[in-house]
Parts: C-alpha cells; sequence; structure tokens
C-alpha cells in the first residue's frame, strides 16, 4: 500500500489538474460563444451563394460545356481530400473522429485502386495521418497565428485547391470538417465540392426567370472558385464552433472526474492513517502489558 | 403605394447591412452602373471594384466594394461581397494603403487581361475617393 506522503501527493497533484481542466473548460466556454455567434453570422452568404448557384445551374442551357468546377473532369482517377482539425488538442474525440471518417473514406479510395491526396488543415490532422499516409500528404497548412477565423485564410486554401484543379491534378475534391450541432453533439462530414454535388433535388427549385449581366455562362465560371472558398470558410467556422464545444464537454467530465479520484483518494488516505495510528496503540498497549 | 424595397449586404463575416426601405440602390454591375428600383425584375449580375449607393427617404450612403454577386428577386436585393467599406469610414491613410496595394498587385506579372482590367478600375475608384 502506498505510504502518506504518497497519497498526499497524489491528493495535490490530482487537485492542481482538476483546476487546470477546469480553467480550460471555462475558456472553452467563453470561446464557444464566440465561435458559435461568428458561424450564425457566417451562415447567410454561404447560404445565399448555395441559392444563387442553384438558381443558375438549373437554368443553364449547355450542360455539355458548363464549367468543369461543376460538372467535374469526367473522371474520378484522383481525390483529393482536405482534412480540416485544429490547432489544438485536449478537446476529447474531436479530432479523431474527423480522422476515422476520413481514413475510412481513404481506405475505400485505395482500394478500388485509385489515388489520393490529402491536403491538411490544423496540424493536429497532419500529426495523426502522417504515420499512415505520409507519401498522400500533399500539402499542410496551419492557421496557428490567426487569432480568429477569417475568409482571407478560407480563400488562401480555396485558392490552392482550384489552382490544383487547374492543373488537372485531381478529379475529384471532398472536404473533412466536423458540423456544430450543440455542445455535445458534433457530426463530422464529408462534403463533396468538386464536380459541385447539389443536395436539393432539381425540383425543389423554385422556377425563376433571371435575367443574367453578363451571361450565365460568365457568372458560374466566376462564381464557382468564390463557392469553393466559401464552402471551406464555413466549414472552418463550424470546425472552430464544434472544437470549442467538444473541448467544453471534454474538460466538464475531465474535471468530474478528477473529483472523484480526489474524493477516492482522500478515503483511503483517511484509511490508512487510521490504520498507523490503530497499529501504534496496539504496539504501545502490548508493549505496557509485557511490563 | 410605398417605393421601398429591402436591401442585404452580406459578407462572409457576417451580415454587413441590412434596410427595410431602401428606394434605389445604384451597383457597380461589371457591364455598367446600375440602378435598381422597387419591382425590378429577377437578376444575378457581377460588381466590379466602385461605389454602391443606397438611397432612403431620409438620407443616403455610400459603400465601396472590390468585388461581389447581387441577387435580385421578390424586392430583395441580396449582395454578396468579400471587401466593403463604408465611404465615411474610409479615411485618406486607409485609401493611400489601398491605392498601393492596388499598384503592387498591378505590377505582377503573368496576370491576365480581365484581373488587370479589375485592378486598374480598383485603383480609379479610390482615387476619385481621395
Amino acid at each position: 500500500m502506498a505510504s502518506l506522503d504518497d497519497l498526499k501527493k497524489r491528493i495535490s497533484s490530482v487537485k492542481s489538474t482538476q483546476k487546470i481542466t477546469k480553467a480550460m473548460k471555462m475558456v472553452a466556454a467563453a470561446k464557444l460563444r464566440r465561435a458559435q455567434e461568428n458561424a450564425e453570422k457566417g451562415r447567410p452568404y454561404s447560404e445565399k451563394m448555395n441559392n444563387i448557384i442553384l438558381n443558375l445551374s438549373s437554368s443553364i442551357s449547355d450542360i455539355e460545356n458548363a464549367p468543369k468546377l461543376l460538372k467535374g473532369t469526367g473522371q474520378d482517377k484522383t481525390h483529393l481530400c482536405v482534412v480540416m482539425t485544429s490547432d489544438r488538442g485536449l478537446c476529447g474525440g474531436f479530432n479523431s473522429n474527423i480522422i476515422k471518417k476520413a481514413k475510412l473514406f481513404f481506405q475505400k479510395i485505395l482500394n478500388e485502386n485509385k489515388t489520393l491526396k490529402i491536403i491538411t488543415v490544423g496540424s493536429k490532422g497532419y500529426d495523426q495521418l502522417k504515420r499512415q499516409y505520409k507519401d498522400n500528404i500533399v500539402e499542410r497548412l496551419s492557421f496557428k497565428d490567426s487569432k480568429n477565423i477569417n475568409y482571407f485564410d478560407a480563400n488562401k486554401v480555396g485558392m490552392m485547391v482550384i489552382e490544383k484543379f487547374e492543373k488537372d491534378e485531381f478529379d475529384i475534391c471532398t472536404i473533412f470538417y466536423n458540423q456544430f450541432k450543440n455542445v455535445i453533439t458534433q457530426i463530422p462530414q464529408q462534403q463533396q465540392i468538386i464536380p459541385l454535388k447539389s443536395e436539393t433535388k432539381k425540383d425543389e427549385i423554385e422556377d425563376e426567370s433571371y435575367e443574367f449581366e453578363p451571361d450565365e455562362d460568365e457568372i458560374l465560371s466566376n462564381l464557382l472558385p468564390k463557392n469553393i472558398s466559401t464552402q471551406i470558410f464555413k466549414a472552418m467556422l463550424e470546425n472552430s464552433a464544434s472544437e470549442q464545444g467538444s473541448r467544453m464537454s471534454a474538460m466538464d467530465n475531465a474535471t468530474r472526474n478528477a473529483g472523484e479520484m480526489v474524493d477516492k483518494l482522500t478515503i483511503e488516505y483517511n484509511r490508512s492513517r487510521q490504520a498507523a495510528i490503530t497499529k501504534e496503540l496496539i504496539e504501545i498497549i502490548s508493549g505496557a502489558e509485557s511490563l | 403605394m410605398s417605393e421601398e424595397f429591402k436591401v442585404e449586404i452580406v459578407n462572409p463575416e457576417q451580415s454587413f447591412l441590412s434596410k427595410e426601405d431602401a428606394i434605389e440602390v445604384v451597383v457597380p454591375a461589371f457591364e455598367g452602373e446600375m440602378g435598381i428600383l422597387k419591382d425590378h425584375i429577377p437578376i444575378i449580375s457581377f460588381l466590379k471594384p466602385g461605389i454602391i449607393k443606397v438611397f432612403r427617404k431620409t438620407d443616403e450612403e455610400n459603400y465601396y466594394v472590390e468585388d461581389g454577386i447581387l441577387e435580385f428577386k421578390d424586392n430583395n436585393l441580396s449582395i454578396l461581397t468579400s471587401t466593403i467599406f463604408k465611404v465615411s469610414d474610409l479615411d485618406k491613410n486607409k485609401i493611400e494603403n489601398l491605392i498601393s496595394e492596388s499598384e503592387k498587385a498591378s505590377q505582377q506579372e503573368n496576370l491576365d487581361d480581365q484581373s488587370k482590367f479589375l485592378i486598374d478600375q480598383k485603383i480609379e475608384v479610390l482615387k476619385t475617393l481621395n
């Protein structure tokens, strides 16, 4: 059995861990509110963008000559996956969930003998993927230095993706991120952005006859690259809200567990203290009796 | 009959402006300036660098945009843009910064005609503001 001193040290170390997790929980809660607000503020833009593109693509007459970003290259040999994770740890299953989802997809692609290319955004994703897929990772990005999620960063990722697409480096692009549902639930998402897959069915779109200036094709070819960045930006916002939410609940659990542990250790400490006292008493009494 | 319609300007980070009572909005569309009044037919168009003017009964506000796309439908005007400033918030320094940035960008080689045109346009607009 551990000595009294050891137990005492153990208790104080668990207590200070508890202090840290508690503080982290508070910080995450504060940041979560901000991230959630940002995510909500950013939603109108991506929704409107999506609407316009849906309207446009439904009214496009000549599907053969549609921009490649919309209809794809006609092949699906090379896949590019953008895996978005956080830069910091201690956020529960946040990163592992994305990676798990991504790995499943990677395996499927590799089993079909297709080429896989990976861009990691956020250093945790890179750390987890580098062992198994080192040769597949073509770029790694991290926006550790930017304090807030901003469109500028998202645009950088978007530009990179588009540039690679124009050089025919891949056929299909998929992004992985966590969608924020609520503090305890974040759903890992897999979204194909090139070629664009509309989730709405054709007949759900109202048939609105728009006037276009300049013509549809030109608007579409200008708009699609922007949409890529917008989708990535949306994913980044969702991701940052999810990260904070996930961290908050993880730290909440950790604090609670630490509390339980302190209780258990305290009982053990008191028992062994009691045992030591009893032992000493017995020794004294039996010593006195033998005289 | 009221002549007012709703105008909303959003950038990726937030909803920048939302007014229920615009009377006329003048936008720098790609093929020239365009004024939009109530009951305009549905339109989708592009913006080039320029000034968006929002007229209301009582006042008039000017915004500087660098790019964007606009959609008008059912008397709702939505403008999506990545870069927007209120003109009255722009001071001399800021404008000069923007100009020198654009001038640097125009020095770049391998620019295609369209982006060059856009940058030139940007500089021109900024100079008129200055």
